[in-house]
């Protein structure tokens, strides 16, 4: 396989984007932080990928417009996914492993607040049986941590735990929208929200965008000293039922973890947009105490759809490019209470003997 | 570093209808897939990775219905991907799923694209009112038809070369026993007569609304051997650009022009009319076949219309186009990419059936989406790539 | 005033959906107040009975009747329900495992509140009195507190539930991007603004938060014109839902003069088979009490009565 890393990265996280459901204006300054950061312009990206959903929006081809933010005579290699941005990341990483390109830059977006996001998405589920009872994403979730309270796998201070530890981390992160840790007793004496749930269990509503570089071999060095470099990449889908799956796993997680090589992580990027799901995920990919886990604070602090899971690997190369990780895992989920997961690994050295070029 | 080859070996779809009132969403992928991996000879089980392909999630108010149908589609446990490029993404998610072997990621891929537009309605999913503004257009036939009337106005073309389009493509239909419309009687005549939606564009030259599947199992070099009849994948191009832009040629646009020259040279062809033997390409109102002839590089720009009007594009032309009636007798929207790339590689496997081209040995596929504004397409052929 | 301008809009329609034979055995069953499942190739009792077998991806065939009456397996409770849910007052989602069943269900609760739920009660249906095959012919599951009420009536004689119709109505707020909305705020002017795109030169009708040449934000303010040139246009002859001008009518692409992209509009006050490409044509406004931020202010255009655009003047624009 080709080496491939990630060199750039933009985002804006935001309580209520100003602007149009196309995000095209937000776009526009996250392309030019990457061209700032790479020292490229857009003649330089041989392919593009996108990630977003219509039902954000509210119309149909919603992603059409994004392309205008590139600038686009001349036209571009390029192609969408109705997915979050890691998938995005994903295709391109694979248009670059045909050696069809050495450079593509991703990118995503989403105006959550446009509609009621709990209730949007319960168009996400089986529109036969489930649909109807507009299921919400928020009370999906709280079955599936219910189901791991009763089984014992975890425990509301546990719970408590992960949101505090994220709360406090997003104060250092400036585009967190909710940040302000306490301690894990003042959690627990908050109301319940959607009882098993607090508040603070439950990723808040978010708009935003984001954008990745991606680059092979000498592309990518001649862009950083220490290129985040992709070392794997493995994504799974589990059935949808709530039914029929055990809701305190995550076997597409686990499946994902197992294709790669996790040996020497010191750093997680989990998108776990309810604080149970952390630990499921913890859980999966056998991450030990010793893992520094969601420093930017994660998807509790802020949950940008469709880019917030890619927002994960690129908050996780930045701190491989920083010297703060010499080997990370960045985690992406999708569908109801974690149906479809991905996970990458980004490395400070390539690992290969021979170019990584076949 | 260069691409792995790839090849089709299987090919699947299902009989497109109005409203296929007999099966769910699932049972339309599977009816496809299941025929694709009969002809493959494959199992689900054998299947690394499921890509998924379809247009707007609010024609059948679902979102992101891959997740729902993951279990149904043999999906759970493996790695699935949704496409979705507008009209050109049943090309684009065969071009993912081929470059998921292309890249030596896997070895065995299944695509499937579908739409199921009886579950809605088409002209409402795609004009949802946009505040502040007013809807003039009406539908993909209003947005398309000034486009059309530029073409004629730039080439001269006779006004009756649309319903030459529109008849030859009907009459290819009645030899597909999966199309939806099987017009008997279908003429140039019986089309000037059909009534007059968006002028330029009649009603027997617009493309119906479908409910339907495409599916391909894609493979590498060594499952491809086992199969007696692979269609190797010669190039795969996807081009985009903007809906509107200042003095953008909407007739003949850049995009595709890029697309086309980009994907002769990984072909290696230099004169397409002469090295294309079939080609399936995406017209889903008449007028677009010599649109795309002249902006695919088959014709001058300005003389499409004369291999069409003298009957080159015809099953026992020069190059035969849409032998299987083409977009203009099915549309399941997000599928009709896929069948555009299915239907070539049926081909160029000799596996065509009654609307076979006799000792087809490359093939286009070809779709377009958008406000022609994305291209995807391949060339796929009976040999191996040299390279 | 804010940054940009917006407006509700509701996306709703009333899906018709064909339930293929799998899922309409089981609303079938909804119909005639009994629940179905499937028994898959591993031994297990479903509801909904899955489509495929999840082991064999075989069509399921093989059915069975289970109990209305099952246990809470989880549950989550509702303290804002949003529209649609099946009740309009806090409720509970509850997965019960049905007796006779192997995996459990997702309905909802008919609880008070949270106090009155507990993994491990005992639930049972309640069922709406006219029931139609969907999902929505259960209202929900209650306690176990008494005797069970007298099952439903005897089967219909109906055909087999094929189809099932779901409302789907979602309410969002649109907003117009800033370049956009400074548009439609000159519009309430009476003045139709473009911008230039400050790479290109290109002036742009509406103004675009990126030039889609170069992928910059147009900037300087250019008013345009009140007159232009069709380059090209359809006749609608077709009625669509939403459609406001009974057919037909001609849309058009007008440039501006001063405009280096066209703009879509109608053309009235002539007969539609005698608009042409090239024809000279301008701007006609409502009155003026009737203008909003809107591109309705200008009803439509109509022909200056000039000499034609020569076709090399805009046939770049096509």
């Amino acid at each position: 396989m080709r080496d491939v890393a990630v060199v750039g990265f933009a985002q804006r996280q935001m309580q209520e984007f100003d602007g149009s459901p196309t995000c095209v204006e937000l776009l526009v300054p996250l392309f030019a932080e990457c061209y700032e950061q790479t020292g490229w312009s857009r003649r330089d990206i041989g392919f593009w990928c996108s990630g977003s959903s219509d039902y954000l929006a509210g119309r149909s081809f919603s992603f059409v417009q994004a392309v205008d933010a590139i600038g686009v005579i001349p036209p571009v290699n390029e192609s969408h996914v109705e997915m979050d941005l890691a998938w995005a990341v994903y295709e391109a990483w694979l248009k670059i492993q045909t050696g069809e390109v050495d450079t593509a830059l991703v990118y995503a977006f989403g105006k959550s607040s446009a509609g009621l996001l709990r209730r949007t998405l319960a168009l996400q589920l089986e529109p036969y049986t489930m649909t109807p009872l507009w299921p919400d994403t928020v009370s999906l979730a709280g079955l599936q941590a219910r189901a791991g309270l009763d089984a014992g796998l975890w425990d509301e201070q546990a719970m408590a735990e992960v949101a505090n530890r994220s709360l406090t981390d997003a104060e250092k992160n400036e585009y967190a929208v909710r940040k302000g840790g306490s301690s894990v007793a003042d959690l627990l004496s908050r109301p319940m929200y959607a009882d098993p749930l607090r508040k603070h269990d439950c990723a808040p509503v978010t708009d935003g965008a984001a954008a990745i570089v991606l680059a092979a071999g000498d592309r990518a060095r001649e862009v950083r000293d220490r290129p985040a470099w992709l070392s794997g990449i493995s994504h799974h889908v589990d059935p949808m039922s709530m039914g029929t799956r055990d809701l305190t796993r995550s076997p597409s997680t686990a499946r994902s973890g197992a294709a790669l090589d996790l040996d020497g992580v010191d750093l997680a990027e989990l998108h776990a947009p309810f604080s149970h799901q952390e630990l499921v995920l913890r859980r999966e990919l056998g991450l030990g105490d010793d893992v520094r886990i969601n420093p930017s604070g994660g998807a509790l602090t802020s949950n940008p759809m469709f880019s917030a899971g890619g927002i994960r690997i690129g908050e996780a190369a930045r701190r491989v490019w920083a010297g703060e990780s010499d080997k990370a895992v960045a985690h992406a989920t999708s569908g109801p209470a974690l149906q479809q997961n991905l996970v990458c690994t980004l490395d400070a050295s390539t690992g290969s003997t021979d170019g990584g070029d076949r | 570093m260069s691409k792995q080859p790839a090849a089709v070996i299987g090919v699947g779809q299902t009989h497109h209808r109005a409203k296929r009132d007999d099966v769910s969403m699932a049972g339309l992928c599977r009816e496809a897939m299941d025929r694709a991996l009969e002809d493959a000879g494959l199992t689900l089980d054998e299947i690394d990775a499921i890509v998924v392909g379809k247009a707007p999630d609010l024609f059948e108010g679902v979102m992101m219905p891959e997740l729902f149908l993951a279990e149904a589609l043999g999906a759970a446990g493996k790695p699935l991907l949704r496409v979705h490029t507008a009209g050109s993404v049943g090309g684009s998610t065969a071009i993912v799923a081929a470059s998921l072997v292309q890249a030596g990621v896997h070895k065995k891929v299944l695509t499937v694209a579908y739409e199921k537009q009886s579950e809605s309605n088409a002209m409402w999913a795609l004009s949802v009112p946009v505040p502040f503004n007013m809807p003039v257009h009406a539908g993909a036939g209003g947005y398309f038809a000034p486009h059309v009337r530029s073409y004629i106005r730039r080439s001269g073309a006779p006004t009756h070369v649309g319903a030459v389009v529109a008849a030859k493509d009907r009459t290819n239909a009645l030899r597909n026993p999966y199309a939806h419309l099987h017009n008997e009687g279908t003429t140039v005549e019986s089309v000037l007569a059909s009534q007059m939606l968006w002028d330029p564009i009649r009603y027997d030259e617009t493309c119906p609304s479908s409910d339907g599947a495409c599916a391909l199992v894609i493979v590498d070099e060594d499952v491809a051997a086992s199969s007696p009849n692979p269609a190797w994948i010669h190039g795969t191009a996807m081009r985009s650009e903007a809906t509107t832009a200042a003095e953008r040629d909407q007739v003949n646009p850049q995009a595709s022009r890029d697309a086309a020259a980009s994907l002769w040279k990984q072909a290696g062809i230099t004169s397409p009319i002469d090295e294309i033997d079939v080609a399936e390409i995406y017209v889903p109102f008449s007028w677009f076949e010599p649109m795309w002839l002249e902006s695919l590089g088959f014709a001058e720009e300005g003389t499409g219309w004369k291999l069409t009007e003298s009957g080159e594009t015809a099953m026992d032309g020069r190059l035969p186009v849409n032998c299987s009636g083409g977009v203009l007798s099915s549309n399941p929207i997000g599928a009709s990419g896929m069948l555009r790339f299915g239907e070539a590689a049926l081909q160029v496997r000799g596996a065509a059936g009654e609307h076979q081209v006799d000792g087809a040995r490359r093939a286009l596929g070809h779709a377009y989406g958008g406000g022609s504004q994305f291209f995807s397409m391949w060339v796929v052929g009976a040999e191996k790539p040299q390279h | 005033m804010s940054r940009t301008l917006s407006a509700p809009v509701t996306v709703a329609f009333d899906y018709t959906r064909s339930t293929g034979p799998v899922l309409g055995r089981f609303l079938t069953g909804l119909r005639d107040g009994v629940l179905v499942a499937g028994r898959t190739s591993d031994g297990e009792v479903v509801v909904p009975p899955p489509e495929y077998d999840p082991v064999t991806h075989a069509a399921t065939t093989d059915f069975v009747e289970v109990s209305p009456t099952g246990t809470v397996v989880s549950w989550s409770w509702v303290a804002e329900p949003v529209a649609a849910q099946p009740f309009d007052r806090p409720f509970a989602f509850v997965l019960v495992l049905l007796d006779g069943a192997t995996k459990p269900f997702l309905h909802a609760l008919d609880v008070a509140s949270p106090d009155e739920v507990s993994t491990g009660m005992r639930v049972r249906v309640r069922w709406r009195a006219e029931r139609t095959g969907a999902i929505t012919d259960i209202e929900g599951f209650e306690p176990v507190t008494d005797p069970a009420p007298p099952a439903p009536g005897p089967r219909s004689t109906l055909d087999p539930v094929t189809g099932v119709v779901t409302p789907v109505a979602l309410d969002y707020t649109y907003a117009a991007s800033p370049e956009e909305s400074a548009f439609y705020r000159g519009l309430a002017e009476g003045r139709i603004l473009g911008q230039r795109c400050p790479t290109c030169a290109k002036v742009y009708v509406p103004p675009r938060s990126a030039c889609p040449a170069d992928g910059t934000p147009t900037t300087d303010e250019v008013e345009l014109s009140q007159t232009g040139t069709v380059t090209t246009f359809c006749i609608v002859n077709v009625p669509f839902l939403g459609q406001r001008i009974t057919p037909p009518y001609v849309s058009a692409y007008v440039l501006l003069d001063g405009a280096d992209i066209a703009f879509l509009h109608l053309i009235l006050d002539i007969p539609a088979d005698q608009v042409r490409m090239g024809m000279r044509v301008e701007a006609v406004w409502k009155p003026r009490e009737e203008w909003g931020t809107t591109i309705e202010n200008i009803s439509h255009f109509r022909p200056t009565g000039e000499p034609d655009a020569a076709y090399d003047t805009y046939s770049q624009h096509l």
